[in-house]
């Protein structure tokens, strides 16, 4: 019988996997920054779930201690790749990166 | 003396640059001043350091005193000392060096973000830990893509955007990994897994990923693609920094979970990774050679030099690891070298298209002497640092049976060669294009030859840097 957290944590994986295809097939770059967020969601979903690992006994603390650190470094990336995604426009005038041998 | 001994250096390793990143931010009028004093402590505490471990042994520092499983451990033993020696100095040379190359406009901005990237460096090098090391990584990411888009133009700012989706990509992926493994052993302490970790479907996952993650950052070919932009649009003295430490950085913790952590490695991923190298050094000396200006030649040349730290792998034995991690050391040294040079050039011609070199030999004679020598450090030619790397290699090479693994690095120098000896050939000729020169600084062509020969004197450390690297049995206990 699969119980609740394995369940958790393969929708985590799920998550994972989902953002991964995002990033990879869209160009615009919010929905690129936008699917890295949701990669973090899902590796952090993984690392609560598996941190109940006996049921009945409080879970595991380190795990959730891992992830509030995980969402710090995941808030201050996302500010420093909007900030980016918006120099970006405002010199080439599309929030895209587009497919250029560097020159 | 006691003060020598007594002082917790790994602990100012850390806070000094941090400091001195707040300091530079508040004070940026005085940016430069305050960042060449941070530099300078730092590099004074590393020494300090380095007496103490050697009269110490190795170094485990539980900070705030809680000791793993809980808190957060900071260790120091051969492998990163020689990582903060090499960072610091590198940090002081680029610090020099890039007192005189920013305007005050940008000098504000570079300073504190530089400082920044220092702190995070030295503390990815002292983690104990995978989780910690996950952090640094973000931290050292963060910083370097911010120096990357420094420049403000806008294939900087594209080149920043897609080194920082990488590099989070990356980040993420190992992540993952560390969650796994936690799962599996209930602690992210490198020493408790090293005594716990056994093969099992749920490790080689964790493997997979967390190997996957550091390679996409470590840019090991083919996953090399975002190098070449984000190393060659950046500011000289960040492309200097890029190339000589950040990618480094990344195949340390590579190193150390490949020795630490993973069990028995499997041969079939240690060849793959050695196959990888060696494409990467063809494929990157190729590339090089077919580069017209100079900066995207030396970024191709990371790219090729970053692949023969793989070729360790399929070999395992101590020798070789020795070997690539000397490899790694006098890389960063040369490549410092080369960037510098090259943003010399940058600054002198207004450009740095090699066909336009227009005589660059005659009119900044100590800058192309720098990056001859450092191009001899490249090639492997005695008596500089690359030359003893790579006679370890091919002994290590020979040791393993595996000769087709030599013909590799014979071809790798000869590429080497001939992508230096390009760049060089055009300082003699003429322009058919003249540009308005501009007086470079001094300072900046000084520093540039000091690290060079530096690059060339790394060959006659042997003894030291191979006795350093025995501390505390990074490589695994030496037979004889």
């Amino acid at each position: 019988m699969i119980n609740t957290i394995f369940l958790y944590a393969l929708a985590g994986v799920g998550l994972f996997s989902l953002g991964l295809y995002a990033l990879i097939v869209h160009a615009h770059l919010l929905r690129k920054i936008l699917a890295i967020n949701i990669m973090g969601s899902g590796v952090f979903l993984v690392l609560v779930s598996l941190a109940d690992r006996t049921q009945g006994i409080a879970p595991d603390p380190v795990p959730h201690a891992m992830v509030i650190t995980g969402i710090v470094v995941a808030v201050s990336a996302t500010a420093l790749a909007l900030t980016l995604m918006l120099r970006v426009r405002s010199e080439t005038g599309q929030a895209e990166l587009l497919e250029e041998p560097p020159k | 003396m006691n003060l020598i001994f007594d002082t917790h250096w790994v602990m100012m390793l850390i806070l000094l640059p941090l400091f001195g990143a707040v300091a530079c931010f508040l004070w940026s009028r005085q940016a430069v001043t305050l960042g060449l004093i941070t530099a300078v402590s730092v590099l004074l505490s590393v020494i300090a350091l380095t007496l103490q471990v050697l009269e110490q042994g190795t170094l485990r520092y539980a900070v705030g005193g809680w000791g793993a499983p809980l808190g957060i451990d900071l260790y120091v033993d051969g492998l990163s000392l020689l990582m903060l020696i090499v960072t610091a100095v590198v940090g002081v040379a680029i610090s020099v060096y890039s007192s005189a190359y920013f305007k005050p406009g940008k000098a504000k901005h570079y300073w504190p973000l530089w400082m920044f990237l220092w702190a995070a460096l030295n503390s990815l090098f002292l983690s104990a830990d995978i989780f910690n090391l996950y952090v640094t990584l973000e931290l050292m990411g963060l910083a370097a893509v911010a120096l990357v888009a420094l420049s403000g133009s806008a294939s900087a700012l594209a080149a920043a955007m897609r080194y920082l989706l990488i590099s989070l990509l990356g980040s993420l992926f190992y992540l993952m990994g560390v969650a796994l493994l936690y799962h599996a052993y209930g602690t992210v302490d490198i020493a408790l897994l090293a005594q716990q970790v056994e093969s099992s479907p749920a490790v080689w996952a964790a493997i997979g990923l967390m190997v996957t993650g550091l390679l996409l950052k470590i840019a090991l070919f083919p996953l090399h693609f975002w190098l070449p932009a984000a190393h060659s649009s950046a500011p000289a003295p960040v492309s200097a920094l890029l190339s000589a430490l950040v990618v480094k950085a990344s195949f340390y913790i590579l190193l150390r979970l490949w020795l630490d952590v993973f069990p028995e490695a499997n041969l079939a991923l240690s060849y793959l990774l050695g196959l990888l190298g060696a494409s990467a050094i063809i494929w990157g000396g190729i590339q090089a050679l077919y580069q017209t200006r100079l900066k995207l030649l030396i970024a191709y040349s990371t790219v090729m030099q970053i692949g023969y730290l793989f070729l360790a792998f399929p070999l395992a034995s101590i020798i070789g690891w020795k070997a690539v991690f000397y490899l790694l050391l006098s890389h960063a040294i040369a490549k410092t070298a080369m960037f510098m040079a090259a943003g010399n050039i940058l600054f002198y011609g207004g450009h740095d298209q090699i066909a336009d070199l227009d005589r660059v030999a005659q009119r900044l004679p100590i800058t192309l002497t720098a990056f001859g020598l450092a191009g001899i450090s490249l090639m492997g030619l005695p008596p500089s640092g690359g030359f003893i790397a790579k006679w370890l290699l091919l002994e290590a090479i020979i040791l393993s049976g595996q000769w087709w693994w030599a013909i590799i690095l014979i071809a790798g120098g000869l590429l080497t060669g001939a992508y230096v000896f390009k760049v060089i050939g055009f300082a003699f000729t003429q322009a058919e294009v003249p540009h308005e020169p501009r007086m470079v600084p001094k300072r900046m062509e000084w520093v540039t030859l000091t690290v060079a020969v530096l690059a060339i004197m790394l060959g006659f450390m042997a003894p030291q840097l191979l006795a350093l690297m025995d501390l505390g049995a990074p490589f695994g206990e030496t037979m004889s």
